[in-house]
């Protein structure tokens, strides 16, 4: 087969194309959050400012999106981990099912605390 | 770069990696704990301020992002761009200090 998508198309690749976008979407975010929380020093008044900011819906949403890709990077390494450090590769699709049932259910749950 | 240093650095990833799995399960779960009712500085400061189990925690989780996050960034880059070297390395070390240094900061703004 020729090394076009159709040779990429399989689970392990989609698994490592989540975890560098996710990585690198937490990467960019990490200094926002910092600052952030960084409000503190100002008093508590200035963190409260900048939490009623974030009730927007559309805040709400990237949220959802942060906590899913947060706990798709987190499953997904752990997936790699496995892979590299214990002999069963035999689940690799197995590992990347998992990875992604379990990142869903945490932005689930996220979700159901904010509706 | 010579191959003990891309083995320490490999090291270094996995390390931090494993430290992380922790760290993150633990914010996701405080995450969901802590929106159930709307966040509040009031209710985050409530739980964090004074505490040296969430100063040791949170500084914990700063250091394992600030050697994860540029060490990944840097095959990023280097996939992505083709760049390499005593540059990338120099500026990613950059990268790893700021995080951690601002990282400490959002930490103690949360503690004191």
């Amino acid at each position: 087969m020729r090394n076009d998508f159709r040779a990429r198309n399989h689970p392990a690749y989609w698994a490592f194309l989540v975890h560098r976008f996710s990585g690198l979407l937490l990467a960019l975010f990490l200094p926002l959050h910092f600052w952030v929380l960084g409000q503190a020093l100002q008093g508590e008044a200035a963190l409260d400012d900048f939490l009623r900011w974030t009730e927007q819906p559309s805040v709400k949403f990237a949220e959802l999106l942060l906590v899913v890709l947060l706990a798709a990077h987190m499953t997904g390494g752990i997936r790699l981990l496995m892979l590299e450090f214990l002999a069963w590769r035999d689940w690799q699709k197995s590992l990347a099912a998992a990875a992604a049932g379990l990142s869903l259910a945490a932005g689930l749950l996220f979700l159901l605390n904010l509706v | 770069m010579r191959s003990r240093s891309q083995v320490l650095l490999w090291g270094a990833q996995r390390a931090s990696a494993a430290v992380l799995a922790v760290c993150v399960l633990v914010h996701l779960v405080t995450i969901v704990y802590a929106t159930r009712n709307g966040l509040s500085a009031a209710e985050i400061l409530g739980r964090t301020r004074d505490s040296s189990l969430w100063l040791a925690f949170y500084l914990a989780f700063v250091a394992a992002v600030a050697v994860h996050a540029p060490i990944g960034l840097r095959a990023l880059v280097s996939e992505a761009t083709g760049w390499r070297g005593r540059t990338l390395d120099l500026c990613i070390l950059f990268t790893g200090l700021l995080l951690a240094a601002w990282g400490v900061r959002a930490v103690w703004s949360v503690f004191a």
